[in-house]
């Protein structure tokens, strides 16, 4: 089966469930704090579904051809300025 | 994959405030990275490229991405927007609007920016209401629907907006959804590279002031309507049966030069004949 790593950001992540409910492989689920979590990342077939459709870029797959040996780091922290 | 959340983390402006502002569930977001990718896949400079927003959620979205932004009043985005095209027509303008600020209360600028053919792009986020401002009906609620300031339902029929665009003359008009994102991507990518107004109307759900009055449980089955409702222009066409379906597609592609180059050429004209003259 596939090697696909999936990472989902949870910082980032508001728990809308779009990801977990429209998986073809059933890789999401929403958490009890509410935030999406990798449940089954062995099924991920990178489908291309997910990385497109969250609304808040929390979503990442990294395909099995170029996983890399370290994660990926998360994207800058976000810093207290308002809009 | 994973070079599309690698590409828009690329395009944002990561001092600004993250995560979005948007509610949970809401479709800006998906739009907001069609628009990063279709810029992209065009090979445009981030300095050439100017997003003009007007008021409401969809307002925000020009805070988020770094490319030129201006945030304008409300109703009055296509305003600047033409403003900027006709100071600098090398620019790509992009005026991103909600329904209420593209139909409502700047309904006027749309239709004459698509008579005169200003060689804008107007990206439409329509959700079918009010959002930012606490869910008052807006001239895109369907008829029946709920609000809260039409708590017995809508009276007034709603605006197509790909219809009203298109009598009103612009060189291209299309209609996608934030739950069809590849197309969309392919629609807005199509508009931003057509010369003449080209309006992009972007479906997206919004499950906090819309959804939860009007029956749905949950902003995932917002996104399982749009899947159900919407299909493309031409299996719509042959379908017998129409209600509750909208179509998907692009609509009109009319070849109208845009009034900046209608006005070059108008300029140009004058000064050799004045030059022929003296």
């Amino acid at each position: 089966m596939g090697r696909n790593r999936v990472v989902v950001y949870p910082d980032w992540c508001k728990g809308c469930g779009i990801c977990a409910a429209f998986c073809p492989k059933k890789v999401f689920a929403v958490g009890l704090d509410g935030k999406a979590q990798v449940v089954n990342e062995e099924a991920c077939v990178n489908c291309g579904f997910c990385e497109p459709h969250c609304p808040d870029f929390a979503v990442m797959v990294i395909p099995e051809n170029d996983v890399p040996e370290t994660p990926e780091p998360a994207p800058t922290e976000a810093k207290e300025e308002t809009l | 994959m994973a070079e599309i959340t690698q590409l828009i983390h690329k395009y944002l402006r990561h001092n600004k405030k993250f995560p979005l502002v948007f509610c949970p569930g809401c479709g800006h977001g998906i739009v907001l990275g069609s628009l990063v990718r279709s810029v992209h896949a065009l090979g445009l400079n981030k300095d050439d490229v100017v997003i003009v927003a007007g008021i409401g959620c969809s307002g925000r979205i020009a805070a988020y991405v770094d490319f030129n932004t201006v945030h304008t009043t409300h109703g009055r985005a296509l305003t600047v927007a033409t403003g900027i095209k006709m100071a600098n027509p090398k620019l790509t303008v992009i005026a991103v609007m909600g329904d209420g600020d593209a139909f409502s209360i700047g309904g006027n600028h749309l239709i004459h920016a698509a008579r005169r053919n200003i060689g804008v792009t107007a990206l439409v986020l329509n959700n079918f209401i009010y959002g930012m401002t606490g869910g008052q009906c807006s001239s895109t609620t369907p008829e029946g629907a709920y609000s809260h300031t039409s708590p017995m339902g809508q009276l007034e029929s709603a605006f197509d907006i790909v219809e009203l665009t298109k009598a009103a003359g612009a060189a291209g008009v299309s209609r996608g959804t934030v739950y069809h994102v590849k197309e969309l991507d392919a629609l807005v990518a199509d508009a931003l590279s057509r010369p003449g107004f080209n309006l992009v109307e972007a479906l997206t759900p919004c499950f906090t002031q819309y959804g939860r009055g009007n029956g749905f449980k949950s902003a995932v089955e917002m996104f399982r309507w749009l899947k159900d409702s919407c299909l493309p222009i031409e299996r719509f066409e042959k379908l017998e049966d129409r209600t509750g379906k909208i179509p998907l597609g692009s609509f009109v592609r009319r070849d109208i030069p845009g009034l900046e180059t209608r006005y070059a050429a108008m300029c140009e004209g004058v000064r050799r004949k004045k030059g022929g003259a003296a």
